[in-house]
């Protein structure tokens, strides 16, 4: 978690990583689940968070999430340990 | 309420390449629900996926175009589809309706076009391998044959000798029109004077009359310029035939070659850019033609073309089986249709439109096909939404070369269905199943096995 704990985001979904100056942009959905990963909440509460807000089934925002932190690891804004 | 929901998508983002990501308005219209007023699942549920669909109503309206831009500038003028681009029946059936011969290059090729009813004086027998038995038939039938090399000459004498009659033939140039690579593997050389040898030959031999000039300069050709050569090469070479040998030349056959609004590889320019429009070429083939004939001299102009009338009337539904993240970052889908299918796929860029309006950020992404090959990659780089598993999507322009050199490799071949200018929808090759690719199989006794 650490390593999400040092970027910049804003409401617009700019992300900013100051180790290696690279910028992101990601979605509203996306925006959301980085959020609920600072937070330090596991994949499952996520998964539940998706469906209660967002009009999606459980096993849909499953899928995505896998590949949306496959995403984040591919980037390097996430560290191998957590989630 | 719940809110909508939009697949969660992170894009890194690269100076100068901002406006290639983001939610492209141009994916907003790459949507298609529909071909032709037919719903593409309705299409789907009936006949599968993938599924080939051509339009009758796009080939005709193609066809008339083509026609009407060589017609308006020159009297006499022949179109003869070229079977290989797409010998399905019905493809066939209604370009002969349209008033199209048949051009082939196979025995196997000319046996379909006479299956289909086409009169063998209406048939236009081309190619470097003719049996001698097809050719043969093809004399008898009254086939107007473009010879190919000098055994050619030497078998259709023969046929002459043992049928007792003068065949009236024509030969095949391959000449320098600034096109490369050239097409110099058939027919005889202009520029090194192996063409005018031929002609010797078949003087000489006195058992044939030379009627016909045929020549194919290469395929998805986009400058107009060519075929201003071709054909003035062409003619100067018909007079000095004419001229020295007595032989009246009655066609000047200049092949095909006419690219449709297709996007070759490499060429970024989008289609409706870079393709020349076929006014463009109809106006250099018959400004040359007209200014280098001699008065009152109107040889019939025959043309071959096969992609530009066809490739734009064919689309493709496939649809979208798994996505998975690639160890590269890359987004890749795996569609039930390849390169098994889609021959194309090597040379052109498809257009790619999606069934249903998907939110999300485009995001770059490959398309692979079904087999276990790493040829097969359908498009090695694209930007799409976030698809959901069964998404399809529609390719196109498809309706040239594939589904005739399509292989049955891993998988069956998908159905093929016509919509007709009403919106009916009949099926015009049906999905293979094991019993067509086992049919020819022999398995012998002592292999049979017990389990
Ligand atoms: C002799 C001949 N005629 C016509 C064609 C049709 O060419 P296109 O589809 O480029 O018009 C071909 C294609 O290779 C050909 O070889």
């Amino acid at each position: 978690m650490r390593k999400l704990e040092r970027l910049a985001i804003n409401d617009e979904g700019f992300i900013f990583d100051p180790e290696t100056g690279n910028s992101y942009t990601v979605n509203k959905t996306g925006l959301f689940i980085i959020k609920l990963l600072k937070e330090g909440k596991s994949e499952e509460e996520i998964v539940k968070a998706l469906s209660e807000k967002f009009d999606v089934s459980e096993e849909d925002a499953r899928r995505d999430l896998v590949d949306f932190i496959e995403q984040l690891r591919l980037y390097g804004l996430l560290e191998g340990e957590n989630v | 309420m719940k809110e909508a929901y939009e697949k969660p998508v992170i894009l890194k983002l690269k100076t100068g390449m901002m406006n290639k990501f983001g939610s492209s308005p141009a994916y907003i219209r790459k949507v298609r629900k529909e071909i032709d007023g037919v719903p593409v699942e309705e299409l789907v549920e009936k006949f599968g996926s993938p599924l080939f669909v051509f339009s009758e109503k796009k080939l005709r309206q193609k066809f008339r175009e083509v026609k009407n831009a060589f017609t308006l500038r020159y009297p006499n003028v022949e179109f003869s589809w070229s079977y290989k681009t797409n010998y399905l029946d019905a493809i066939c059936a209604v370009l002969h309706q349209e008033g199209e011969t048949a051009e082939v290059v196979s025995e196997f090729e000319y046996e379909k076009a006479r299956r289909l009813g086409v009169p063998g004086n209406q048939i236009i027998y081309n190619g470097p391998y003719k049996p001698y038995d097809s050719l043969v038939t093809a004399v008898k039938e009254g086939a107007r044959i473009n010879i190919d090399h000098f055994e050619e000459i030497a078998d259709l004498e023969r046929v002459a000798d043992e049928l007792g009659v003068k065949p009236r033939v024509g030969i095949r140039l391959n000449m320098d029109t600034g096109i490369h690579p050239q097409w110099s593997r058939f027919g005889f050389n202009l520029e090194s004077g192996q063409a005018l040898d031929a002609v010797k030959r078949i003087a000489s031999g006195g058992k044939l009359e030379l009627v016909g000039l045929h020549c194919h300069i290469g395929t998805f050709i986009l400058d107009p310029h060519a075929y201003e050569v071709e054909v003035k090469k062409m003619v100067d070479f018909a007079y000095k035939v004419e001229d020295q040998f007595g032989f009246k030349i009655e066609y000047l056959d200049i092949g095909g070659g006419f690219p449709s609004k297709n996007r070759l590889k490499g060429i970024y320019l989008p289609p409706e850019v870079a393709v020349p429009s076929v006014d463009e070429f109809a106006e250099r083939v018959c400004s040359a033609l007209l200014s280098s004939l001699r008065p009152g001299d109107y040889p019939k102009l025959i043309l071959e073309s096969g992609r530009a009338i066809v490739d734009e009337a064919g689309y493709l539904i496939t649809t979208v089986h798994a996505a998975k993240r690639l160890p590269s970052g890359l987004k890749a889908y795996v569609l039930d249709a390849g390169v098994n299918i889609l021959f194309t796929a090597f040379w052109y860029k498809f257009n790619v439109e999606i069934d249903r309006e998907v939110h999300g950020t485009s995001e770059p992404c490959v398309l692979y096909g079904p087999l276990c090959m790493n040829i097969d990659v359908v498009d090695d780089l694209t930007y799409l939404p976030p698809l959901p598993r069964g998404t399809r999507l529609i390719l196109s322009p498809v309706g040239a070369y594939n589904v005739t050199q399509w292989m049955q490799f891993i998988r069956y071949r998908p159905a093929v269905v016509l919509i007709g200018e009403n919106g009916e929808v009949d099926l015009i090759r049906e999905a293979e199943d094991l019993t067509d690719i086992v049919r020819r199989e022999k398995l012998p006794e002592r292999l049979k096995l017990e389990w």
